[in-house]
Formats: structure tokens, C-alpha cells, sequence
């Protein structure tokens, strides 16, 4: 083991995990606006809507992410759209992330009570203000810790789009591995910032969870 | 599409499939053995030993496969550790499994109720006949569902394995793609059989459940 490889590229590696990090927010971001909008499909009275929400999740989870990275990463020149690979990197966490998001989002919903959108609708309220001022800001608050838990697992599968070219935390260490010749400590050194921030984010999830709790 | 294409890559696309299969069933036996000892050594009253163990597992949860795979693979042989592609490719599934797997396990035996226990030992059960006769058929039932959707996730896992050369389905289909210049179709013929094996995994398991909570109940 040397040391000195590690402390050399350390600062590199550390810069890497920035665009890991906000790659992954920015992932996990669309994957809500897209979870959000699956499940508004899923659950709607109308068969085919619920129909293509309910085999968007199964296709998005059941097709290895690597895969699904590589069908948007070849779709978007056969159709003639010409996008730098960060671009069908982000919107391939995106689409994962949104079949995810989307039972989650589920799962909240059938565990706010019935009652109170019985309630709201009895009041009154248009079918949009009972879902943006009732349903979804419950369902944040009980999603939460899976939405955190989500976010965790997308920043490990965000290692996957180095293989497009992206310059995140697992790129960048393959390349130092393949010049330094030293890929253990390398590769050891890239673990340890990926796990960091996965504390991190864990941490930070629990906080919110309990501020959420207590207001 | 040309399907005289499909057939001329024939033989290539069935060995990859088969090295799929021996990755996913090799990693998961190693996994779900390691698992087990590990999820064993969690109950053991000694607390470095725990320390340990929740550490690895923690370890292993928290940081991407992709990156354990190097460690292995690339990593290896700075700590002794040669192995080809593929060897490494199981040892890795191994290891990345173990980790869930110890903590299904885990559960599986908190959700054995104590009273249960209790009654054997008070019966005089010998303490590995409670486990094999008590313990481990109660936790069965409750663990199936994470079993099976833990080994759907590996099976997912294999196509990581084509990043480090491992001659699976994934890799010999992208050099299918390659030589053929017909990259968007060959990864959606491979999206669709990778959906298609998931979904038939899926529902295997949820009759495994039904079978082995109809044999168990029906049996105590």
C-alpha cells in the first residue's frame, strides 16, 4: 500500500464526487417529477393510463440500469438527437429512478386516510387542490425516509454511466488507476468517499425525517 | 432488423447466456452462504465480532458494485489476489450479496417468535435442533419475498460484470453491436429478454412463497 498515491489524487477523486454528487440530486430530482407523474398514471381510473403506468415500473425495474443507460445513451442519435452523454446519463437515472419513486409515492398515498379526501371533496375542493394541498404534502412527509433511501442507492448506480464517459468518482478513479499503477489504493480511496457520502446522506435523511416529525 | 445476423451470433449469445446463469447461480450460492455465517456470527455475544460484521456490512451496502468489482478485479493482485474475469466477477456477487442477504437473515431470525424458542428449549431441544427444526422453517416463511427479490437484483448485477470483461450475455452482445453497427437494436433485444427473465423470476417467486407458506403452516 502507498500512501502517497492515495494523498496525491485525493483532491482529484474529491472534486470527481462533486459531479457524482450533483448528478445523482439532479437524478433523483427528475425521478420525482417523473415518479410523480407514473403514479398519477397508475392510479388513475382510467385503464390505459393505469395500464402504462403499471408497465413503465415493471420495464424500468426489471431492465438492469446498466442496460437502460446504454438503450437512451444509442436511442437519442438513432432518432437524431444529439445530446453530450451527461445529458442521457442524468435522464437515464431519471426514468430508473422515476419507476422507483413512483411506488414509493404509491405506497404513501394508500397510507394517508381516505377520509380526508373524502372530505376535501365533500368541502368543495377541485380534484387539483385536494393533491396539492392534502395528499401531496402528506405523502412527502411519509416518503421521505424512502425517498432518502432512494437517493443512496442512485449515487452507487450513478457509478454506472463512467461507462458512457462521464467524468464522475468511478471514472475518474479508473483513470488514475490505469496511470498511478496503483489500482487498490485507488479504487479503496473511492469506496471510502462514495460510503462517506452515503453516511452523509443518511444522516442528513434521519435529521429531516425528525424535523418533519416534530413540525 | 436481420434475423440471419441474430443466427450468425447464435452460439455466442447462448455461451454469454450461459456464463450469465453460472455468474448469477455462482454468486448467489456464495452470497447466500456468506450471508448466513455472517448473520450468524451478528448473534454471537461477542461484541468485536459484531462490530465487525456490521461494519462489512455496511461497508459493502455503501458503496457501488461497480467499485467493489475494481477493488477485486483491478485491486487483486496488489493483495495476492489473481483471478480471471469471471472468477472475480462471482467472488464479487458473492460478497455484494452477502451483505443483503445477512441482513434478510437477520430479520428472518427476529421474526421467529421467542416463546417458540423457549417452549423447544424448555422441551429439551438440543440448541442446533431448535435451529433447524424451529427456527429455520419459521424464518423461511418470512423471508422468501426478500430472498427472491434480492436474487432478482443480482441477476441484474450480472451485466456489470461485462465492464471487466467477463464474457456474459451483456458482453457478447455489445460486441455483437459493435461489429454490426446496429447498437440501438441489440440493446433493446437485450433490454426486452432481461425484462422478459425478470418477470418470469418474479412470478417463480411468488409461487415458491405461496408453496412454502402453504407446506409450513400446513405442516406445524
Amino acid at each position: 500500500m502507498k500512501l502517497q498515491v492515495t494523498l496525491d489524487a485525493f483532491p482529484y477523486l474529491l472534486e470527481a464526487a462533486g459531479t457524482t454528487l450533483w448528478i445523482s440530486l439532479l437524478g433523483i430530482a427528475l425521478g420525482q417529477v417523473i415518479g410523480a407523474a407514473v403514479c398519477l398514471c397508475r392510479v388513475s381510473p382510467l385503464r390505459p393510463l393505469a395500464r402504462f403506468g403499471a408497465v413503465y415500473v415493471s420495464f424500468f425495474r426489471g431492465v438492469p440500469l446498466l442496460v437502460q443507460l446504454l438503450l437512451v445513451y444509442y436511442f437519442l442519435p438513432y432518432v437524431g438527437i444529439d445530446v453530450p452523454p451527461l445529458v442521457a446519463a442524468i435522464g437515464s437515472l431519471g426514468l430508473a429512478s422515476g419507476a422507483y419513486v413512483c411506488e414509493i409515492f404509491r405506497g404513501a398515498l394508500t397510507a394517508v386516510p381516505k377520509g380526508q379526501a373524502e372530505a376535501a371533496q365533500s368541502l368543495g375542493f377541485p380534484p387539483a387542490a385536494i393533491w396539492r394541498r392534502i395528499l401531496l404534502p402528506q405523502m412527502l412527509r411519509i416518503s421521505l425516509p424512502a425517498l432518502v433511501n432512494e437517493l443512496i442507492l442512485l449515487l452507487k448506480a450513478s457509478s454506472l454511466i463512467s461507462v458512457v464517459g462521464v467524468t464522475e468518482l468511478t471514472r475518474s478513479s479508473h483513470t488514475f488507476a490505469a496511470s498511478t499503477y496503483h489500482p487498490l489504493e485507488i479504487y479503496l480511496t473511492a469506496a471510502f468517499i462514495y460510503l462517506l457520502m452515503n453516511l452523509c446522506l443518511a444522516a442528513a435523511g434521519a435529521m429531516a425525517e425528525r424535523r418533519l416529525a416534530a413540525g | 432488423m436481420d434475423f440471419a445476423l441474430y443466427l450468425r451470433y447464435g452460439p455466442a449469445l447462448a455461451s454469454g447466456f450461459a456464463v450469465t446463469l453460472l455468474c448469477w447461480f455462482g454468486g448467489a450460492a456464495l452470497g447466500l452462504a456468506l450471508g448466513f455465517v455472517v448473520a450468524l456470527l451478528q448473534r454471537l455475544s461477542f461484541a468485536p465480532l459484531r462490530w465487525l460484521t456490521r461494519t462489512y456490512i455496511e461497508v459493502v451496502r455503501g458503496t457501488p458494485f461497480l467499485v467493489q468489482l475494481f477493488v477485486l478485479y483491478d485491486g487483486g493482485p496488489s493483495f495476492g489476489l489473481r483471478l480471471d474475469a469471471t472468477s472475480s466477477g462471482i467472488l464479487a456477487l458473492g460478497i455484494y450479496g452477502s451483505a443483503y442477504f445477512a441482513e434478510i437473515f437477520r430479520a428472518g431470525f427476529n421474526a421467529v417468535p421467542p416463546g417458540q424458542v423457549e417452549a423447544a428449549a424448555s422441551l429439551g431441544m438440543a440448541p442446533f435442533t431448535i435451529l433447524r427444526r424451529i427456527r429455520l422453517p419459521v424464518m423461511l416463511v418470512a423471508i422468501v419475498p426478500a430472498l427472491t427479490n434480492m436474487l432478482i437484483i443480482l441477476s441484474k448485477e450480472t451485466v456489470v460484470l461485462s465492464i471487466i470483461t467477463v464474457p456474459e450475455l451483456m458482453y457478447q452482445m455489445q460486441t455483437m453491436a459493435a461489429e454490426t453497427f446496429a447498437a440501438f437494436e441489440t440493446i433493446l433485444a437485450m433490454a426486452i429478454l432481461y425484462w422478459i427473465m425478470v418477470e418470469l423470476v418474479a412470478r417463480a417467486g411468488r409461487v415458491v412463497e405461496r408453496r412454502v407458506t402453504a407446506f409450513m403452516t400446513g405442516a406445524a
